[in-house]
């Protein structure tokens, strides 16, 4: 689909007001488990995109996506910027402007390379991965025709949710060791947040 | 001076890295560049990748720079400005994994007589 200048427009609101609204919430799930900044730290972040959308919104989507990284990267001021940046940069690097679905499975697959290589992390460490990887796994294996908007958001909370019971590896949380098991990663719901918040955009555009 | 390896002090505190910084001088003397920041952007505790970038720049030397860092975060973001360098100094910089304070101050005292970047951050690391 073309991704018009209101499309981006919307998706980069989307995104932004998803990791605002919920600041509270990812603190709440940081402080259990982390340094209890995420919330603070994402909506930081966004506020920055928000800030910036006039700009952003008139790129074409590979430069805005880059534009929302480099943002992110800047004034996040948590291990979550270089991680979500990281994503947003290289996502922005690996589409192209009239991106097809299959053009998308391959930039998330680059760009979740990126975040595993950025974090020293993989699947089952308790972090954002958790929900980027089974994810994509769920969009790779849609069946052709499949309500994207709906099955993806339900994929990423289901991913989110399965966090709860895994003892972080890495991050903050990981110095808690056994005592991390029992909450949900707060990037892990950050990324679902984002997820729902940029299928919900396209819904409405679409 | 300029012919000794260079050290960055990267804390989430403001108040960690200012004091690292302290005891690195008080310690190790003036014969290596240093600099610190520490705090997210805008304030708070938390790491700024501009911020990160600036030290280096102004703890630079030829010889290449070595960074210390307190925690997670402050390593990711530390990594982040690296490769946000002008990729002929790209090479030049390390993140130490070493503990702060002792990390810097090692890292310095070796710096001090002349080693490599190499040497500066094997030292450091085996701390």
């Amino acid at each position: 689909m073309e991704l018009t200048e209101p499309i981006r427009r919307a998706l980069v609101e989307a995104l932004a007001k998803a990791m605002i609204d919920h600041a509270d919430e990812l603190t709440r799930l940081d402080q259990a488990i982390g340094d209890g900044d995420h919330g603070i730290n994402m909506q930081r972040g966004f506020t920055a995109v928000l800030a910036n959308i006039d700009r952003i919104a008139a790129l074409p989507i590979p430069e805005a996506l880059a534009a929302i990284g480099t943002t992110l990267v800047m004034q996040v001021g948590g291990a979550s910027g270089p991680l979500y940046g990281t994503l947003f940069l290289r996502l922005g690097k690996t589409l192209p402007e009239r991106p097809t679905l299959a053009a998308f499975v391959v930039a998330a697959e680059t760009a979740i390379a990126a975040v595993k290589a950025r974090g020293k992390s993989d699947v089952g460490c308790k972090t954002m991965l958790d929900v980027l990887v089974p994810t994509l796994e769920a969009l790779k294996s849609a069946p052709e025709g499949a309500d994207l908007p709906a099955l993806l958001p339900a994929a990423a909370d289901e991913a989110a949710a399965a966090t709860v019971p895994l003892r972080a590896v890495r991050g903050r949380a990981s110095y808690l060791g056994e005592r991390s098991i029992g909450h949900m990663d707060p990037g892990a719901r950050s990324s679902a947040l984002l997820i729902a918040a940029a299928c919900a955009a396209l819904r409405r555009v679409a | 001076m300029n012919d000794n390896v260079g050290i960055v002090i990267v804390s989430h505190s403001p108040d960690v890295a200012r004091g690292t910084a302290e005891m690195v001088r008080q310690m190790v003397g003036a014969e290596v560049k240093l600099a610190w920041c520490g705090g997210a952007p805008g304030g708070g505790l938390g790491c700024s990748v501009p911020a990160i970038v600036e030290a280096i720049e102004q703890a630079w030397s030829e010889r290449g720079v070595a960074i210390l860092v307190d925690l997670g975060g402050a390593e990711t973001n530390s990594e982040m400005a690296v490769e946000m360098l002008p990729a002929e100094r790209r090479g030049r910089v390390v993140v130490c994994h070493a503990p702060i304070v002792e990390g810097a101050v090692v890292a310095a005292a070796e710096a001090s007589g002349g080693a490599t970047l190499e040497q500066v951050r094997r030292t450091a690391e085996e701390m």
